[in-house]
């Protein structure tokens, strides 16, 4: 299995290089929205999975990274910049939302972002003279790189999916250098962690700042994708949308908010037929996923792998020794 | 000054019933760990219960109401916890807090196409007079929610504080293993408290509607609300989620004349970031030991 993974890594890019080849606009323009959300998944599977923290407030980094670069764009600045400042803002802001609600208990997390979220669509919607209000901004062009233009669906998709490669890159050096590796210590055993002297606090609010950044770069992404930005796109039920493509796909593993974005994106397509009836199904499925199996589809997909595996059992007696 | 009586005084009502919804909240929680993200969708579907039992069948509006409690007592509380909060319980808070948004999200729905999207009249439960006492004008209908949701909360204290089960209900939300060991039945203790959250949000259900009209969307102004209320108040309180309840009422109704419109539902939000900067156990909450 391990030798395989790379070669089943290059698989997965030599997929995503092919896949939107000859197919319409609407599909090529689902994928790129796939890679997007997945970018933003991924860093609330950051703060979620690994840190252990509840963050309602994803959509809205999106917001503030979709805002800045459009505002940016709009003023005749390159894509390049304004990326750059809707990354740095979304951590900053983070740093600052998360700084006070980290101090205390669990979830306050949650409720600290859950506000953030819905006074920064207020903010939006209410402040027309910069953000057009409910008419919201439209018109940001698709930015070139020396002379390549991502005008094209085509041409955007790659350089979404170079941005995708890039984030994907990144979480995972996160991830598996030391100080990432001290998150799932915290995961698996908090109080051990702080014994062996992590900085509890530091870490976790570094972890949310983090993934929050990795909203803002979504976020920059979407404001040229669809050229056309508005308050609701980033109110609180996108939050939790962006929260249920976590956990759909598997909390704490590094393919499952990739997974959890497809299912989340594909299945309003597959349910069309059912016309209003699809949220109604979609929240129930859900439901019933979470009730069988917490941890996901992944984590569902590993249970039936477990059980097909033949196993190897240990001695009985051995098991209590080694407890003891 | 006869202005400012007159906001105090709907604030109040208003904020009575939003700690009904908040107080149910802080129940769950203390019952069961149970984050309930769909508390707004449970103070909206009752109304639709009277609705239909009123519409459909035919039936008076207080045999109507009778009938939404039970329906709410049945799914709201024993289906709620058997179906789902029970089976996750032992995997953490996480997977409750998904499955509660979707089941919020499901009940919008499923009223959206069930029985309509538009807002529907609901009847009035109190007569629509409106007295003029120091200048001031004060209805029937928002004393009358007042009064009404102060017994209730005051009838739970009173449970909750001088009866047996309402002892050992406190006991088991306190220390489950010991409650156990000391012959309380902890299974049963925690079915209670989902019976009471389903009653409180039938009855807040049926103050408010007749105000907002009954709409598939009320839940999710209501859900905040009462969320935030829990946590201003103190989350490991009833009276802490009393009395976040009526200071966002009156918070709400004095933001909106004296602020702005626009920016009305933002002084709540405001608000609980302030208490959770400044007081994060809440006004009234006791602090809980900090579980890292």
């Amino acid at each position: 299995m391990t030798r395989l993974r790379p070669l089943l890594l290059l698989a997965g890019v030599a997929a995503l290089i092919l896949a939107p080849i000859g197919q319409g606009n609407y599909i090529v323009y689902t994928l790129c929205s796939w890679l997007l959300f997945s970018i933003a998944a991924m860093g609330l599977n950051l703060t979620l999975g690994y840190a252990g923290q509840v963050s309602l407030a994803q959509a809205g980094f999106m917001g503030i990274g979709a805002y800045i670069t459009a505002l940016m764009t709009l003023a005749g600045m390159h894509w390049g910049v304004a990326v750059i400042a809707s990354i740095l803002s979304s951590f900053a802001v983070g740093l600052l939302l998360g700084y006070p609600a980290l101090r205390v208990q669990h979830h306050f997390l949650a409720f600290v972002t859950l506000a953030f979220n819905t006074l920064l669509f207020l903010v939006l919607r209410n402040e027309e003279d910069i953000t057009g209000g409910s008419f919201g901004l439209s018109g940001m062009e698709r930015p070139s790189f020396f002379g390549f233009s991502t005008d094209s669906n085509l041409a955007f998709y790659y350089f979404s999916l170079v941005c995708f490669l890039i984030a994907a890159f990144s979480m995972w050096w996160i991830l598996r250098s030391p100080w990432g590796r001290a998150f799932k210590a915290l995961r698996e055993n908090p109080i051990r962690a702080e014994s062996l002297g992590l900085k509890v606090r530091r870490q976790t609010l570094l972890a949310f700042a983090i993934g929050s950044a990795f909203g803002g770069l979504a976020g920059a992404l979407q404001s040229p994708l669809v050229q056309f930005i508005e308050p609701s796109s980033f109110a609180l039920m996108h939050s939790l949308k962006l929260l249920l493509m976590v956990v759909v796909g598997g909390a704490g593993f590094f393919f499952g908010p990739m997974l959890g974005a497809a299912v989340v994106i594909l299945l309003p397509e597959v349910l069309r037929f059912t016309e209003g009836y699809y949220l109604i199904i979609y929240a129930f499925l859900v439901i019933v996923l979470m009730v069988y199996s917490p941890n996901g589809l992944i984590g569902l997909g590993q249970k039936l792998y477990e059980k097909l595996k033949p196993k190897h059992e240990a001695r009985r007696d051995l098991k209590q020794g080694v407890q003891l | 000054m006869a202005e400012l009586l007159q906001i105090l005084i709907s604030g109040l009502a208003a904020g009575s019933i939003y700690a009904l919804a908040a107080v149910g909240f802080t129940l769950l929680w203390q019952a069961s760990q149970t984050i309930n993200f769909a508390q707004g969708e449970f103070v909206m579907l009752p109304a639709f219960f009277v609705l239909i039992g009123m519409t459909m069948l035919g039936l008076p509006m207080w045999t109507s109401v009778i009938l939404a409690l039970v329906l709410s007592l049945l799914i709201l509380g024993v289906a709620f916890k058997r179906l789902i909060v029970e089976p996750m319980l032992p995997h953490g808070t996480l997977p409750l807090v998904i499955a509660t948004i979707a089941l919020g999200l499901l009940m919008k729905e499923s009223v959206k196409e069930f029985y309509g999207a538009t807002a529907q009249p609901f009847p009035a439960i109190f007569p629509q007079d409106v007295y003029h006492i120091a200048g001031a004008s004060v209805s029937v209908q928002d004393i009358g929610n007042l009064v009404v949701s102060m017994l209730a909360i005051g009838g739970l204290q009173l449970f909750l504080s001088r009866t047996r089960t309402g002892r050992c209900m406190q006991a088991s939300a306190q220390n489950p293993a010991v409650a156990e060991i000391l012959g309380v039945n902890v299974k049963r203790m925690v079915l209670y408290t989902f019976l009471i959250n389903a009653t409180l949000a039938t009855i807040a259900s049926v103050l408010i509607s007749p105000i907002y009209l009954a709409k598939f969307s009320n839940g999710e102004t209501l859900g905040l609300v009462a969320f935030i209320a829990a946590i201003v108040g103190g989350f490991n309180q009833i009276r802490g989620a009393l009395v976040g309840g009526l200071l966002i009422g009156v918070i709400d109704n004095l933001s909106a004349v004296y602020i702005s419109a626009q920016y009305r539902s933002a002084m709540p939000l405001i608000l609980l970031i302030v208490i959770i900067l400044l007081r994060p156990q809440g006004l009234l909450g006791t602090p809980e030991g900090r579980t890292v």
